[in-house]
């Protein structure tokens, strides 16, 4: 066999094996962002760039739903952890009333939303917080006694912060939104809705 | 048809007051009261199957369909969904599907747009006018058939097709895109449709990667939203959870919302249709 021949050999080979495999899933993927860019149009607050991924986004839809992998899970986690910005006076717990508030709120963000405000965590959509609330969604686990069963200290305030501000730090592809990082909550809100889970008086921990 | 009457509200309610009343001072009678709410709900939903208003949407849409309308004055009974020109029977059981005439995959409102454009001669803004009812104040046209064309295939099993070479690469976008997350809160298809038995506050959840929850939930679109009065179809569906997405608008028969759409009815293929259903 000269080396034409093995050449078109190799290349009848490739080409039977590309057929047989299809095309990627990073090539699908890609033929699936650009055709959302010509799919969606702006509307309000939401312009077209909201369908733009950061590298969280990007490796979490490639994993159909699944847990990362130990190697992927440090490196998003590392990569969300360096986002968090502590409360500018040191103080992580606001006013659990008004968290209460907040996480009652679903409102925000939508392009049906004023963007006046306001906006809200929605937290009763996926957690049972207060046992006053009965409809609470199961999308996240149970908050109820979060600081009771966990502790008051200031270490458990700064993570309950931190889980809220960007949940990707502690546990990656978390279905939790960002709030602090993407901008969908003030500190001020982080904070209140830090004192709904930590403060000693919160119907949260009765 | 915003008078429904709720049946169990009343006692769910009651529930509510009284876990209330209660100031969650023990566990136990809240999670009690939270289960009884949960099969209040369900009391509800098992009152609304008596009478179902898409009925009305059905009548009118068989009207529309068979009317002479638009600059050309054609009825819609030409129209080829797929198995030939003017047969209804069993076609959205088959929907998307690749379109020769068209050279393009095509869900049934994509088709419906198509068939109004080539037929009736309408510019694609007049069809596109009024593509959600707005309650009682401007009702659909576009809805209406959809009610009357899905009518026709109940109880006829999904049946989708990837033999064409387009319709299997829609179907492996829309899988990529039902996985997509983007926006502010990082929300795709698959945050709240990835897990069995999960709850949006009281609403459950259809897991839709599972082929048994792509099966319940796709069969049972268009509904009648008892809520918003209005009887919404699978294009209205889609729009309206990526609204919640807090992603931009998707527009109406997109390459993006065909492709979602392929993905979900192949993967309920074999169950029988069964909608227009009535929902919440």
């Amino acid at each position: 066999m000269n080396a034409t021949t093995k050449l078109a050999v190799t290349f009848v080979v490739m080409a039977m094996v590309g057929c047989a495999m299809g095309p990627s899933k990073e090539e699908t993927a890609a033929k699936a962002s650009a055709m959302l860019k010509t799919s969606f149009k702006a509307n309000g607050q939401a312009g077209l760039d909201r369908l733009d991924q950061d590298e969280t986004q990007r490796v979490c839809s490639a994993l159909d739903g699944n847990a990362p992998s130990k190697e992927v899970a440090e490196r998003i986690e590392k990569l969300n952890l360096a986002t968090i910005k502590d409360p500018a006076d040191g103080k992580f717990l606001g006013d659990w009333k008004n968290g209460e508030k907040i996480a009652q709120e679903g409102r925000g963000k939508q392009f049906s939303d004023d963007p006046a405000g306001p906006v809200g965590a929605n937290c009763y959509a996926c957690h049972q917080l207060a046992p006053q609330e009965l409809s609470y969604g199961t999308i996240g686990p149970s908050l109820y006694q979060f600081a009771k069963l966990r502790g008051y200290g200031v270490d458990t305030q700064r993570y309950a912060y931190g889980k809220i501000y960007n949940p990707d730090a502690y546990a990656a592809c978390s279905n939790m939104p960002r709030f602090g990082h993407n901008g969908i909550l003030t500190e001020q809100q982080i904070k209140d809705v830090t004192a709904l889970l930590m403060d000693p008086a919160s119907p949260v921990n009765k | 048809m915003r008078t429904f009457v709720a049946p169990g509200m009343g006692t769910l309610l009651g529930a509510a007051l009284l876990a209330t009343a209660l100031g969650g001072a023990a566990v136990a009678p809240a999670l009690l009261a939270q289960s009884s709410a949960v099969d209040e709900i369900a009391k509800y939903r098992a009152a609304l199957q008596d009478g179902n208003p898409a009925e009305l949407w059905e009548a009118r849409g068989e009207g529309i369909w068979k009317q002479k309308r638009g600059p050309k004055q054609a009825s819609l009974e030409q129209c080829d969904l797929g198995l030939g020109p003017g047969v209804v029977k069993g076609a959205y059981a088959q929907l998307p599907r690749n379109f020769a005439d068209a050279d393009r995959v095509m869900d049934l409102e994509t088709r419906l747009l198509w068939c109004m454009a080539t037929l009736q001669g309408f510019s694609d803004a007049d069809s596109r006018k009024q593509l959600f009812g707005n309650g009682n104040e401007r009702k659909s046209d576009m809805e209406a058939i959809v009610a009357y064309v899905t009518s026709e295939s109940r109880g006829v099993p999904m049946n989708v097709g990837l033999a064409n070479p387009k319709a299997a690469e829609m179907y492996r976008i829309g899988e990529r895109i039902f996985y997509f997350r983007g926006g502010p809160h990082d929300f795709g298809c698959v945050t709240c449709h990835g897990d069995d038995a999960k709850r949006i506050r009281l609403q459950d959840l259809p897991n839709l990667t599972t082929k048994e929850g792509a099966q319940k939930a796709y069969t049972t679109w268009p509904a009648y939203r008892v809520s918003q009065g209005e009887l919404r179809s699978f294009q209205w569906r889609l729009y309206d959870c990526f609204r919640q997405q807090r992603f931009p608008e998707l527009v109406f028969g997109s390459d993006a919302s065909i492709a979602l759409t392929m993905f979900l009815a192949r993967n309920a293929n074999g169950a029988p249709f069964d909608a227009p259903a009535i929902k919440r």
